[in-house]
């Protein structure tokens, strides 16, 4: 399996789609990425040479921010939000939805899992709730 | 849907006339505002403003990281308060 920058190790797929495991990299980016090193994007990864490889890494950390900086960018936004205190930055404090979605149902990805709140009836009903918990 | 930047920000201009001129003459006083969707200028970077937030005045001291949101990001409407009773659970957790 070849490696892009260390740590990438796109798979047995063609390199327009094995490059999107790169964290950063979409289907955009990818085709991009492909065009400007002049490659066939049906191409699989593993038949890359090692100079397509190195072409390629260059141009990532040149024109793209990947895995790490990316990372590490969006959690400073987000940090930044919830320095200064706005509504977008309560809504990461609290873990809820940003952008206005319904928390009577749903938003399960950001809530987490359902933590049943209130009654619960019945000894063993009790029993059972707090062995699960 | 963001405001086009075609129109470029929105300030309610009385307010932006009482920033300007709290800015010549160099003075802090709070401002009261009911003025939510006015945009966050680098000219008011310092001032408080108490926002309303339909209940009362909130006071928000604007730094630099808030140019360029809105008054009422920064005056919650809704006060969530906990469901339920304490529950042992919840007492536990105290």
């Amino acid at each position: 399996m070849p490696r892009i920058l260390g740590i990438e190790i796109p798979g047995k797929k063609r390199l327009e789609y094995a490059l999107r495991y790169i964290y950063g990299i979409g289907p955009k980016c990818a085709r991009e990425l492909i065009e400007k090193a002049q490659l066939d994007p049906a191409k699989k990864a593993d038949d890359l040479t090692d100079e397509e490889l190195t072409l390629i890494a260059g141009i990532l950390q040149s024109d793209y921010r990947t895995e790490g900086d990316l990372r590490r960018e969006v959690s400073q936004n987000i940090r930044r939000l919830m320095s200064i205190g706005c509504y977008r930055g309560l809504r990461h404090r609290r873990g809820l939805p940003v952008r206005g979605q319904r928390t009577s149902t749903n938003a399960r990805t950001r809530k987490g899992p359902r933590k049943t709140v209130g009654a619960v009836r019945g000894k063993e009903a009790r029993a059972a709730a707090k062995t699960g918990k | 849907m963001a405001r086009s930047i075609k129109k470029g920000f929105y300030v309610e201009p009385k307010l932006l006339q009482k920033v300007e001129k709290m800015n010549v003459s160099g003075d802090k006083r709070v401002i009261k505002t009911w003025s939510r969707r006015s945009m966050i200028l680098p000219e008011f970077v310092g001032h408080t403003f108490a926002v309303h937030n339909g209940k009362i005045f909130v006071s928000v001291f604007v730094t630099e990281n808030m140019v360029g949101h809105r008054l009422g990001e920064f005056s919650p409407t809704r006060a969530f308060r906990r469901h339920g009773a304490a529950t042992d659970k919840t007492v536990a957790l105290k």
